[in-house]
């Protein structure tokens, strides 16, 4: 039988405020234990929560940006359950009625087509701490800075039919909400997180299958190994005449298998009710129209732009684009070099890939966009070549100063002389008769060997453009 | 609507209340009276009412994003029964 999956994922944002949602507490990551938990986050008896302005016009960003209705009146609500990270006993949430409503984000599949998935909410929340498990002998250890951070859960409908589209559109969003600037998307420190809705069923089924939901996929790659393990497990176990069942499943990256987390699935009755320490949360269409002008370029608006104004490819716009960091870059780029097809392939080829090769982000790249137009602008006007500029790159990479320093400090300067081609281009010649007699005997693709032989000849200095039209002369004269 | 002993036992578990089965019955009894008591509300025509999430007709005060807390640690950890390293001990709950 042809199965198919059905995916739908609950992404957690962190927003990037100073504050905790409901109190004045920082939220700067990395403090000592509970040094930033303060009486609201520790759910001391007659505090107040009160919201974090900023945490609102975040929300109220992604809803705009996700062509979702921004909902003027919102309620937040208890979801109660006991863990000993979350003092209060219940995480004010939102359950009815959520700040954004229904939206929709179009992502690109691995054949060049787009698939729009439908956003179904987001909502406001608090943060749990977190529980320490090692070094504290028979107890756990809790640390509740985390508590009352401001996060915003995204969830998708289940419109997603493989781990590599789960992927895709997670990239997308984790993308998106750092353009906004609500969210760093740091997924080391826990400020991107993701679940997992899994299920299956036979193609061509409309009804959906029993799903389970996957927790602690704290990576891209884990999001896809996961997503596809499950997959496969639950066709397995249908095929052999098992049945799915609803619960919850842990993720364990050493073994890449998911694992029931038993236990958890009584506990699925969170007695959601009103929160009567907060008031309705109205967002009013002046609001929503401050927050509008606020708005950065969009992704996909950037791209669009890219291709028209650039004349990029669109598959170059959509990699220039993937972050807006990247996309800031290359703009640095074109500006000072002018010549955007060059930039982005510069940008897409050496400096991605030194950049992967130390596991660096684009922001804390060594060669600034300024260095960089810099070294394009010895290529546009011929004073090095490509080829040379490679090596020119390495040398600015390693810190050894800026590309015209490089290129005189090292006589890079190319070639241009016609005479001096010439005559490098008789001496290859001379000295290698016998590929010339098979050449002109209409072994033609040895024009790349004397190509070859010439540039070395020049210490790859030699204008490549000049060295071929010569060498042509002379080999077919 | 009225609720029996074995719902007594799930609320109370979900509220970590430890009741007996021997005053299960009788919670369940007084419980039921108070949800019969206020299913009288259910009388009420409520067409085209807004559900009511707050009894005060206002709307939520928003706080500027400006840090005003300080540490106290040392005050609130005073209050716990048990600290270690700048954390709070609990048993320990790893499954």
């Amino acid at each position: 039988m042809e199965w198919e999956a059905v995916i739908g994922l609950e992404l957690h944002a962190q927003l990037a405020t100073n504050t905790k949602i409901f109190s004045g507490a920082s939220t700067a990551y990395g403090a000592e234990a509970n040094t930033q938990a303060c009486a609201v986050d520790l759910g001391m008896p007659g505090v107040l929560p009160v919201l974090n302005e900023k945490a609102v016009r975040y929300a109220v960003r992604l809803g705009l940006a996700l062509d979702a209705q921004v909902a003027g009146r919102s309620v937040f609500a208890r979801k109660n359950y006991f863990y000993p990270d979350l003092p209060k006993g219940y995480q004010i949430s939102q359950y009815e009625i959520p700040v954004v409503g229904p939206g929709h984000l179009d992502i690109d599949l691995d054949d060049g087509s787009r698939k729009r998935i439908g956003v179904t909410r987001a909502h406001l929340e608090e943060d749990a701490g977190k529980s320490l498990h090692d070094g504290f002998g028979t107890m756990s250890g809790i640390d509740l800075n985390r508590a009352g951070t401001p996060l915003l859960e995204i969830v998708s409908e289940p419109d997603l039919r493989s781990a590599r589209e789960a992927v895709a559109y997670m990239k997308k969003m984790h993308s998106l909400v750092r353009y906004l600037g609500i969210c760093d998307g740091n997924m080391q420190e826990g400020s991107f997180r993701c679940d997992a809705n899994v299920s299956v069923r036979p193609v061509g089924q409309s009804e959906f299958g029993t799903r389970s939901e996957l927790k602690n996929l704290n990576s891209f790659r884990f999001v896809e190994r996961a997503i596809n393990f499950e997959i496969e497990r639950q066709i397995e176990l249908i095929e052999e005449g098992g049945a799915v069942i609803q619960e919850t499943r842990l993720f364990d990256p050493d073994r890449g298998e998911t694992r029931s987390m038993r236990g958890k699935e009584a506990a699925n009755d969170y007695r959601y009710f009103p929160d009567p320490d907060l008031l309705p949360l109205e967002i009013t269409p002046a609001l929503i129209d401050q927050v509008r002008e606020e708005l950065p370029e969009l992704p996909d608006a950037r791209r669009s732009r890219f291709v028209t104004d650039y004349g990029l490819p669109d598959y170059d716009a959509g990699v220039v684009t993937a972050s807006r960091e990247m996309a800031d870059y290359f703009e640095a780029v074109v500006s000072g070099c002018g010549d955007a097809k060059l930039a982005a392939n510069w940008v897409m080829g050496e400096l991605a890939g030194a950049l992967n090769r130390a596991g660096l982000d684009i922001a804390d790249s060594p060669v600034s966009a300024e260095t960089l137009a810099g070294l394009l602008r010895r290529i546009s006007d011929e004073t090095i070549s490509g080829k040379i500029a490679k090596e020119v790159f390495e040398a600015i990479w390693a810190g050894e100063g800026d590309a015209d320093a490089i290129i005189e400090a090292r006589g890079l300067k190319q070639v241009t002389d016609s005479s001096a081609i010439e005559a490098m281009v008789d001496e290859v010649i001379a000295a290698n008769p016998e590929q010339l007699e098979q050449y002109r005997a209409g072994k033609t693709k040895l024009m790349g060997f004397f190509v070859g032989q010439v540039m070395k000849a020049s210490a790859g200095k030699a204008n490549p453009q000049q060295v071929n039209q010569i060498l042509k002369q002379r080999l077919d004269g | 609507m009225s609720i029996d002993a074995a719902e007594v036992g799930q609320i109370a578990h979900l509220a970590r209340l430890d009741i007996g089965p021997e005053d299960a019955e009788s919670h369940a009894h007084n419980l039921s009276g108070i949800l019969a008591f206020v299913e009288q509300l259910s009388a009420v025509d409520t067409e085209g009412v807004q559900p009511l999430a707050h009894p005060l007709e206002m709307t939520q005060r928003l706080r500027p994003d400006e840090v005003n807390e300080t540490n106290q640690r040392e005050a609130f950890q005073s209050l716990a029964p048990a600290t270690r390293d700048g954390h709070y001990l609990v048993p320990r709950v790893i499954e």
